[in-house]
């Protein structure tokens, strides 16, 4: 909202640096966004009527015009061309500042000396206007000489742009504000009693009625009736600060109805009460699928629920006496019985609209207004009086004798009980029950000391106040706020519980950290994406759609990580940042049908809800130079590694979604799979945007790699190593291509048992001197025992046994 | 005219389909089918002669002559399209064949590359985690989807209440009534550790989060916050004053401080907007502090009494505070990125540099 210093007068004896003022609002909570300076820069600016408007010579854009200012005739060059003789216009004399910091000097143009300038209307912070000079000809009483500021009625000003939390509706308006930065400059606050209308003598009885049937949504309202309305604008002062305010002026009812709302924060609604059918209102439920055009033109369908929870579709109705909607209670009028320019008869509404039921109706129509802003926030039930008195007193014209009421259940008072120690166990700091009290009383809070307890009575303008026991809380927190959190004293809290990260966390770093070891770059890829680039990558089970996307490619919750990570190899590629590995650790989901719905509900009986599955997985791709599934599946030995992994199978030949058909497998830990490596698809990569390039891929579940049950880790307890010399045996066999070398390193350790140190896969070969449909494959056999060194005997009897083994298996001794 | 105009149009038709159907019966690649499918159906095919020759002939001959081009260019078409997808298959299949590894005779090592590097997202996490371990925290995790009840009710949020519009969200389609949401805040987080921890409680909740916002220079729909939590007892607002200035100048340096005004979060009471000193002009007044010297980092405050209701923990008995604020806004700061978006942009240039 925006608040004029003048206006903020109106109810204290405000005085100060704004800078300092605007310093104490933010303290206050009430953040000051900007301060706008308004009429400032003008005190030099004079009047002056243009007398003679002459060409230079050499010149088509400028002229030379003498113009008088009161004291004689004056030549000044301009190069606008919107004014003529006898014309009024604003003069900056040599020496003056223009509101934008301009210093105005003599000038020599083409030849001619400038006196000072003729200012169009941006010129001088007083419009957008910058298409030609500001004409004052209508301006009425203006003559040459006289002070700008005066001939338009400007006096100087500061503009408060400031920020109110949605807590505090009781400060969403100029008293508001006025009397929060009042008590903390602990000078006087006072709203004036309206005084008495003009009264039309008959009673409001015999000229409007109003029936009130939906109590539960709009539990107060008062009616008045006004005749006589003034025609014309609105008198200067008030339409300055509505537009100082942000409003722009439009009749004398709608600026009145306005400049209530912002002083006291009260909306309200003014009706013509002759295009009022019947002669009053009735207000009422909306009935289902219900139509009404509101001001703006547009047809809105009450009475149906929307989406989300505990939307019943309850819409409170303001209808004329013959039950035809003329507005949607607390948010916006209809366009029937709209106040006009020729408006002469007025009643008008002032009501308290139940919040949760104003926050419904605005929510599920998509309108919100500053009437619905402030009713869902929660207006002050017993303001409503004073502010149609404060509407009658500002339009000026007789009201009719007394008022129609609809008086419900309105929130009363509260009462707070709140033991100063509970003031200091909250915050910290020892503020005593006195000085709560004479913090609070400023704001209109009822504070009684009875021995260490402060006893509360909250005003009804503090909707933000809960009843005990958690009010207890909002009297402390309006205590702290005026109190100053800046001088609550900073102490570091300690306690005897260590911090730190839990194993699993300081795994998935060693994950992290091993993958940037290999080269990878960490990503961060959409958790929102198409799914037809789950398709493109083979994974075509159903995945868990957003209800309401921003847009068709990012509509669902991702499944992998493997097509965010493979756009981003493209987009890389696109920018001539190819041959790069990536990583990326996160969270994939699944659709609920795909492993059995199970929900989550929540502790105190909350709706138990059906949700998504989730699993955290560490994702890479390689496609630097050279890099294939090789690459893929030595990063993987790497991560194995790098956790302390007791050996994970990899298991080839079976189809993973979204891979190279013949060179990808699965990873299978003792406790089950946990993953798969290999070589992205090429027709995916091509779908993708990655036309014939070789991507290594491997995406392990997190959860259980990670699950020692799953994936045991090498023991913590240090191993024996042999101190004699260890023998070294080379060994070739030709393994048919449907033998996995896996099987044949299998069998080797299973048949050399404890006394080989390793056998390690050292050279694959195909071609010359092996048959067709076979590769060659070399071990080196590392073989020692702990307590001696073998002897030549013992190593060609391990040999043997690992020669049988293998040929067990399928492999042929070279 | 040519030798074919001369026969009647219906055999011509008939000759000419025979012979294109035989061409792309023969073409033994994918390649090869391409060749031989521009020879029988392309611009100097036989076919499209045929089809040219159309108009010398009476209305209705050419009618029934058209009409049997038409047919044959269809039966050649969808032939050609099946002949394509069974050598493609076949080609492919070639191809998977030669490309055959067993993943288990890999004896590959990596070759030696320039390291990689965490995101920029990760290692301020880290960071931020590191000052928060030091300080006797614990970190916790929860996850991105959550009930209505998780993400807004047990934080006093009920349904309808309109601050829920502080947070505009992304409902998941999972039936009605929609009550599944992208987590936009990690303060669900806590609610999960009250509701299985009992106190005392310290700890940090690093995690994703989305907001339906159109991105701009400032904030991200996916991005990054880190919540704390303490609830022990005689935990009060000092403390929390005094954790946040340890943490600001911990992370940003002894001359970043903090300062606290009065803010509103429904999940806590009393509430406060936290801010630091500008990270860019070290206090002195700049565009991006907007001259005040000062900028927003975090928002927290004391946990309400609604929230501990909620989770079934005694006020009576236990108090503490709440913070939270975002890991990338922090990264942003410390690192002057002016745009945020660059963060999940994910150009290596970017991500090398960290």
């Amino acid at each position: 909202m925006r608040a004029p210093l003048s206006w903020l007068r109106d109810f204290a004896p405000i005085e100060g640096d704004p800078v300092a003022l605007a310093a104490t609002l933010d303290d206050l909570g009430l953040v000051v966004d900007a301060i706008e300076r308004v009429g400032e820069g003008l005190e030099d600016i004079v009047v002056a009527r243009v007398d003679e408007i002459s060409g230079i010579k050499g010149a088509d854009r400028i002229r030379l015009t003498t113009v008088d200012a009161g004291d004689g005739p004056l030549e000044v060059v301009c190069g606008a061309w919107n004014f003529a003789v006898g014309d009024l216009v604003p003069l900056a004399p040599v020496g003056a500042t223009l509101p934008g910091g301009m210093q105005i000097a003599r000038r020599k143009m083409k030849g001619v000396a400038s006196n000072g300038m003729l200012c169009s209307g941006r010129e001088l912070a007083l419009s957008d206007d910058h298409e030609g000079i500001l004409v004052m000809n209508d301006v009425e009483g203006a003559r040459p000489g006289m002070l700008l500021t005066e001939a338009l009625g400007i006096e100087r000003d500061v503009v408060f742009e400031i920020t109110v939390e949605g807590n505090r509706p009781d400060a969403w308006s100029i008293a508001g504000v006025a009397r929060d930065l009042a008590a903390r400059l602990r000078i006087p606050f006072t709203v004036p009693v309206p005084a008495a209308a003009p009264s039309l003598g008959a009673p409001i009885a015999s000229l409007a009625s109003l029936e009130a049937l939906a109590p539960d949504l709009c539990p107060r309202m008062t009616l008045r009736v006004i005749d006589g309305v003034p025609t014309g604008p609105s008198p200067r002062w008030m339409a300055r600060r509505l537009l100082m305010a942000g409003m722009r002026p439009i009749n004398r009812v709608v600026d009145v109805s306005n400049y209530v709302m912002l002083e006291l924060g009260q909306p309200n609604h003014p009706y013509d009460l002759d295009r009022l059918p019947g002669a009053g209102l009735l207000v009422r439920r909306a009935r289902k699928g219900e139509r009404l055009v509101t001001l703006d033109g547009v047809e809105r369908v009450l009475g149906t629920p929307g989406r989300g929870l505990g939307d019943t579709g309850e819409d409170c109705l303001i209808c004329d006496a013959e039950g035809q909607p003329v507005g949607i209670g607390g948010i916006m009028g209809g366009e029937r019985a709209e106040i006009t320019g020729s408006t002469t008869r007025v009643l008008l509404e002032v009501a308290y609209f139940t919040p949760m039921a104003v926050a419904r109706t605005s929510k599920r129509l998509g309108l919100r207004t500053e009437a619905s802003a402030r009713f869902e926030r929660g207006c002050d039930p017993a303001g409503i009086d004073r502010a149609a008195d404060r509407f009658c007193e500002l339009l000026g014209a007789p009201v009719a004798h007394g008022s129609l009421d609809a008086r419900g259940d309105v929130p009363a008072p509260l009462r707070i009980d709140v033991p100063a120690s509970r003031i200091e166990q909250l915050l910290g700091v020892a503020v005593g029950a006195r000085e709560a009290a004479a913090l609070l009383e400023p704001l209109g809070f009822g504070c009684r000391i009875d021995g260490q307890v402060l006893s509360v009575t909250v005003p009804t303008d503090r909707p933000d106040v809960r009843p005990e026991p958690r009010g207890v809380a909002d009297v402390i927190e309006e205590v702290a706020r005026t109190f100053s959190y800046s001088r609550i004293p900073r102490l570091t809290p300690s306690w005897p519980e260590p911090g730190g990260l839990t194993p699993r966390q300081r795994d998935r770093r060693s994950v992290a950290d091993a993958m940037a070891g290999v080269g990878a770059l960490e990503s961060w890829t959409p958790t929102m994406v198409d799914d037809a680039d789950h398709r493109r990558m083979g994974l075509t089970g159903p995945a868990v759609a957003i209800a309401n996307p921003v847009t068709r490619e990012e509509g669902w919750l991702r499944r992998s990580m493997l097509p965010g990570l493979v756009h981003a190899l493209a987009r890389n590629a696109n920018r001539r940042q190819g041959a790069v590995r990536l990583f990326e650790i996160g969270t994939v989901f699944s659709h609920p049908d795909e492993r059995g719905r199970e929900s989550r509900g929540g502790a105190g009986g909350a709706t138990a809800a059906v949700l998504p599955g989730e699993r955290e997985l560490v994702s890479a791709v390689f496609a630097a130079e050279g890099d294939d599934a090789r690459t893929a599946v030595a990063a993987w030995r790497v991560l194995a590694d790098a956790l302390r992994l007791s050996p994970i199978s990899v298991v080839g030949d079976e189809r993973v979604p979204g891979t190279h058909p013949t060179r990808s497998a699965r990873l299978c830990a003792t406790g089950g799979e946990v993953g798969a490596v290999g070589e992205v698809d090429p027709a995916a990569a091509a779908a993708l945007g990655l036309e014939g390039l070789r991507v290594g891929w491997m995406e392990v579940d997190l959860g259980l790699l990670l699950d020692p049950s799953v994936a045991p880790r090498r023991p913590e307890e240090v191993q024996p190593f042999s101190r004699f010399p260890s023998s070294d045996v080379d060994v070739a066999f030709t393994v048919p291509e449907d033998v996995a070398a896996a099987r044949v390193h299998e069998a080797i350790v299973g048949a050399t048992g404890s006394l080989l140190e390793s056998a390690t896969l050292f050279d694959v070969y195909r071609g010359h001197g092996v048959p067709a449909g076979a590769r060659s494959l070399a071990y080196r056999l590392r073989f020692c025992a702990t307590d001696r060194t073998l002897t030549d005997e013992e190593v060609g009897a391990l040999r043997q046994s690992a020669i049988d083994a293998a040929a067990a298996a399928g492999a042929t001794l070279r | 005219m040519t030798e074919e105009g001369n026969g009647a149009p219906a055999v011509a038709a008939a000759r000419i389909e025979a012979q294109a159907a035989a061409a792309i019966g023969a073409a033994q690649t994918t390649d090869a089918l391409a060749e031989a499918v521009t020879a029988v159906l392309g611009k100097r095919s036989d076919l499209a002669r045929a089809h040219r020759d159309l108009g010398r002939l009476d209305p209705d001959a050419r009618r029934e002559a058209g009409r049997d081009l038409h047919d044959a260019r269809q039966r050649l078409e969808g032939l050609a399209a099946e002949r394509r997808g069974t050598l493609a298959a076949a080609e492919r299949a070639a191809m998977l064949q030669g490309d055959r590894l067993d993943l288990t005779e890999v004896t590959e090592v990596l070759t030696p590359m320039a390291r990689g590097r965490l995101h920029l997202v990760t290692q301020t996490q880290r960071a931020l985690e590191e000052v928060f371990v030091a300080m006797g925290f614990t970190v916790a995790e929860g996850p991105e989807a959550e009930t209505d009840w998780y993400n807004f009710e047990a934080l006093n949020m009920p349904p309808a209440h309109p601050a829920r519009s502080m947070w505009d969200t992304f409902y998941l389609d999972l039936g009605q009534p929609e009550t599944v949401v992208l987590r936009t805040h990690t303060s669900p987080v806590q609610v999960h550790l009250m509701e299985h921890q009992l106190p005392p409680i310290h700890a940090v909740m690093p995690g994703r989060c989305f907001r339906r916002e159109t991105p701009d220079a400032r904030h991200l729909a996916t991005f990054h916050q880190l919540e704390g939590l303490v609830v022990d007892r005689g935990i009060t607002f000092a403390h929390l004053a005094g954790t946040l200035e340890t943490f600001t100048n911990a992370y940003f340096g002894p001359d970043i401080h903090t300062r606290l005004r009065p803010a509103y979060f429904p999940f806590t009471e009393p509430s406060a907007e936290v801010e630091i000193t500008c990270t860019i002009c070290r206090g002195a007044g700049c565009r991006t502090c907007s001259s005040t010297g000062w900028v927003e980092l975090a928002g927290c405050g004391m946990v309400d009494p609604a929230v501990f209701e909620a989770v079934g923990i005694d006020p009576g008995e236990w108090t503490g505070f709440a913070f939270g604020f975002g890991i990338d806004r922090c990264a942003q700061m410390r690192h002057g990125i002016a745009d945020l978006r660059i963060l999940d942009e994910n150009d290596v240039r970017f991500l090398r540099q960290f």
